[in-house]
């Protein structure tokens, strides 16, 4: 409909409820200053877009931390610099809401540099409103990111010296150098002509944005009179004598049609569809029945050690999997720190009924050596009476305890030469686990495989059921 | 020139904050800085009385939301809500 | 087969799905970084929102903007990345915003190490950003209260509009136990009162600028309000073997598991000694270590993977009444039930 009066736009709220004092009719804004120009282009790009009450609104850091107080949207006041982070989060979290990030120049610019080049990058379903007037308003007057090659502000008192406050930041230029930016623009509202084209720019983005197009960004070249030190009017002619060639107005990125609409998931929420999604069953966990179990096998503490590569952590794993089965409580504990990334490895298993406390094996009723080194360093620490199962193709010692049982096992040469594939020689620990403490069937093992090795193809599995007899086989054959 | 009621600028003189843009942006000078001040200290810009255009520059130009209204040409007043 | 076996890392992140978390923002960091990616894993298949962010600071803030769009949200890190994180915390507390942070503690200062660490509690435990604030803290010791806790958790930064830390160390975050799926909430609190959904009936503002003195003033004092109700609400703790202790351990988290064996050894002996573990760490069960001495407790020795931080607030609660002795282990190491038993020995010469 044709517009038959300009009057204070819809897209302000009436009575500024949020602005502490008495004047909830004005704005906080210095006279001249191009915020105010720019909210109005925005109040009535909302209002004539029909976007009032679809827009959340993040006001920044800076001059324009309380746009809140003005804007009759959804509001959000952001930490400096983090506009971006919380209108990607309000994005994702009401994807079908225009989202506007508004933001000067050194919350953009400066504290905020990779949060805008980032959510830039993802692409994400926003609007930006970038206020660049070359100078820190709300602190001061001091320099912003957008500062020009010698323009004196409070902390460049003898003008910006590139050689160490470096050069300008050009937004437009930096930002259209990524893929995902749907519409990037360099406006200016030094005039009435181009306060014109910026309205068009804050609608075509808006229109966007209302379309779901992704990414849009608005570069507004605009005065600060109070920083500046001039009047508003002189101030409107320094932006087009100085700002103008240093920072070129136009289209930088319109990728027009061709823009993606964003799409989000719904999330699921209803209990049972979550649990079926995660593969969760309703159904109760049903526990093997559990065999005798000699005394001192119903409280297991296990120190599994040994080269990395050899399984450590994997026998680790289906010791705990498979006890977890049988109803005991278990706990696995890798060795973690430092020794992850160098050649040594072991984990700590803890299987009992009841509570269990310390998670590692420091004085394990169990050890599962499988190399030499791993023998050498926690034989010492078995407890008495406690249970050695050593690697005997790789170990060419004998062990110097005589109050532990020891059970030599060929551990690689069964995976190895009986089966063809060092790699199962974690089932074949398993296997010989069970036949000694007697806590694990061999053909609950063998029941578990396809749980414990998911999305495996069959041979594995079957290769892997044979080394769990392979290993029980050979301890119940030779102790 | 034109003596019509519209179009017409309207400035709230207590809203202005007499930062003068909307005097710098119209074409046609019809605004012009009050020699007065309003309740806040401010020289306010005035319009005065003929001759708007209706061009809408000073409503852009102006920062404040409610500092100027214009009227345009085919303002009616009977149909406002 | 709600039963798994999982790191507590995973299991924090089942805990959030099931209480209905519909977004999770986080950057990687050992010893946390299964947080995320289990939660990368996860919420795809529930359709809910995982974003690595481009830092700690970034994802914290996007927490922040999820919280007030209403959401049940959560971020995982460890001690350099929640240093980073404070910030945005900082903001979750004074705009009054539920938010869940999942702590797994590592070895500092500077870089330290990625070994366990109890070195966090006094950033997390003390509030860590500016401003008098709290954030409530719970400090699971299995993988089962890595689940449960952390959708308490979310439960508690509903009902009191505040972030929720679950604070525990690489030893629990890294290793594997059995834990049972709790069933998925029904129902999520309706929040339309404060968040920011941008309807039409919706126009609410998230902020913490309250630029007149006495507003902030009056808004600091609601704060401190809601964390007296937590103090006098929240507390909660476990006891073991304390009804006849002469000798009292306190620790929490995987120290404390430590600390049940050495309980167990010492009994073995003959010793009466007893281990009270802090659940909350704020609120701090501070009423209940200062009615230690009075229940026959005479010596109390407190254990951290710090140089002593948590002892502070049990030497506050103790008011010098009796004080509590210190041992503490570093930069990865973890204490021995052995060595907890070898101290109590030298300290009191009770034990062997």
């Amino acid at each position: 409909m044709k517009k038959t009066v300009l009057r204070k736009p819809k897209g302000f709220i009436d009575v500024y409820k949020y602005k502490p004092g008495a004047e909830k009719d004005r704005t906080h804004y210095c006279p001249g200053c191009g915020h105010g120009i720019l909210h109005k282009l925005i109040a009535e790009a909302l209002e004539d877009l029909d976007l009032v009450d679809e827009t959340i609104l993040i006001s920044p850091v800076g001059c324009s931390v309380f746009a809140y107080y003005y804007f009759d949207t959804g509001n959000f006041q952001a930490a400096h610099g983090r506009a971006p982070a919380v209108a990607t989060a309000a994005s994702r979290a009401n994807p079908d809401k225009v989202v506007i990030s508004y933001q000067g120049d050194g919350d953009l610019a400066a504290i905020g540099g990779n949060n805008i080049l980032q959510a830039a990058n993802r692409g994400e379903n926003i609007a930006v409103f970038f206020v660049n007037n070359a100078i820190y308003g709300m602190t001061g007057g001091q320099m912003a990111p957008t500062t020009l090659e010698g323009q004196v502000t409070t902390t460049t008192p003898y003008g910006r010296n590139v050689d160490t406050d470096g050069y300008p930041i050009k937004m437009c230029e930096v930002l259209s150098q990524l893929t995902a930016p749907t519409y990037v623009e360099r406006v200016s509202l030094h005039d009435a002509p181009h306060i014109r084209k910026a309205r068009n720019a804050v609608r075509k983005a808006l229109q966007n944005a209302k379309e779901r197009k992704g990414f849009q960004f608005i570069e507004v070249l605009s005065s600060c009179p109070s920083g500046w030190k001039m009047d508003p009017v002189k101030s409107m002619e320094w932006i087009k004598e100085k700002m103008l060639p240093l920072y070129p107005l136009g289209v930088y990125r319109d990728k027009g049609e061709d823009a993606k609409i964003t799409k989000r998931p719904v999330p699921v929420m209803e209990p049972a569809a979550v649990w079926e999604k995660l593969g969760i069953s309703a159904e109760k966990d049903v526990d093997f029945p559990r065999g005798d179990v000699a005394d001192e096998y119903k409280k297991m503490s296990i120190r599994v050690a040994g080269f990395g590569g050899q399984g450590i952590m994997v026998t680790g794993q289906a010791l705990a999997s498979v006890a977890l089965e049988y109803g005991y409580n278990v706990s696995w504990l890798p060795s973690y720190g430092p020794e992850m990334r160098g050649g040594t490895a072991n984990c700590s298993v803890n299987i009992q009924d009841g509570t269990i406390g310390a998670a590692e094996a420091v004085k394990p009723s169990m050890l599962l050596a499988m190399n030499r080194p791993s023998l050498e360093k926690f034989e010492g620490s078995v407890m008495p009476g406690g249970t050695l199962l050593y690697n005997s193709t790789l170990i060419d010692i004998k062990p110097e305890r005589t109050d532990i049982k020891v059970f030599a096992v060929p551990i690689t040469g069964i995976a190895d030469d009986e089966l063809g594939n060092i790699r199962v020689q974690s089932l074949v620990n398993i296997g010989a686990y069970a036949a000694i403490t007697g806590m694990f069937r061999v053909e609950d093992v063998i029941t578990l495989l396809p749980k414990l090795f998911k999305g495996r193809k069959q041979a594995i599995i079957d290769l892997n059921a044979k080394a769990v007899k392979a290993g029980f086989n050979y301890v119940k054959d030779n102790f | 020139m034109t003596d019509a009621k519209y179009p017409r600028a309207e400035v709230n003189l207590d809203k202005c904050k007499g930062c003068g843009l909307c005097i710098a942006a119209c074409p046609v000078n019809v605004l012009v800085e009050s020699p007065k001040l309003n309740s806040r200290g401010y020289h306010y810009a005035e319009y005065t009385g003929s001759g708007c255009i209706g061009c809408g520059n000073c409503f852009y130009s102006c920062p404040e939301p409610d500092a100027i209204i214009v009227y345009l040409k085919n303002y009616n007043p009977d149909e406002e809500v | 087969m709600a039963r798994m076996l999982m790191k507590g890392n995973y299991a924090a992140v089942y805990g959030a799905a099931m209480a209905g978390c519909t977004a999770y923002y986080g950057y990687p960091i050992t010893p946390a970084s299964e947080v995320a990616e289990s939660a990368a894993a996860l919420f795809p298949k529930l359709g809910r929102t995982f974003v690595q962010a481009e830092s700690e600071v970034s994802a914290i803030n996007m927490v922040y903007g999820a919280a007030g769009s209403g959401q049940r949200v959560m971020t995982g890190s460890s001690g350099p990345g929640i240093s980073l994180k404070m910030e945005g915390i900082s903001y979750c507390a004074g705009a009054a915003l539920p938010c869940v942070i999942v702590d797994i503690m590592r070895g500092g200062p500077g870089l330290g190490n990625i070994g366990p660490e109890q070195s966090d509690y006094n950033q997390v435990v003390k509030g860590g950003g500016h401003g008098n604030y709290r954030n409530i803290v719970l400090a699971p010791n299995c993988c089962q209260e890595m689940c449960d806790y952390t959708m308490l958790a979310f439960e508690l930064a509903d009902k009191y509009r505040t972030p929720v830390f679950v604070l525990t160390d690489g030893v629990i975050g890294q290793m594997m136990e059995s834990v049972t799926i709790p069933e998925p909430v029904k129902e999520l609190p309706d929040k339309s009162d404060y968040a920011v959904f941008g309807t039409p009936l919706n126009k609410n503002l998230v902020n913490s600028i309250y630029i007149d003195h006495d507003d902030l003033e009056w808004w600091n004092m609601e704060l401190l309000k809601k964390y007296q109700v937590i103090e006098e609400n929240e507390v909660m703790f476990e006891e073991y073997m304390m009804d006849d202790a002469e000798i009292v351990v306190i620790g929490y988290g995987s120290v404390s598991r430590v600390l049940r064996t050495a309980v167990d050894n010492a009994r073995a002996n003959g010793v009466k000694l007893g281990l009270f573990r802090p659940i909350t760490l704020f609120p701090f069960p501070g009423k209940e270590i200062a009615a230690l001495p009075a229940r026959g407790v005479k010596h109390i020795l407190t254990v951290e993977l710090s140089t002593g931080q948590m002892v502070d607030d049990v030497n506050l609660a103790l008011s010098g009444v009796i004080k509590s002795d210190l041992y503490f282990r570093l930069g990865g190491n973890v204490p021995s039930a052995d060595e907890i038993t070898d101290k109590i020995s030298e300290l009191y010469g009770e034990v062997k």
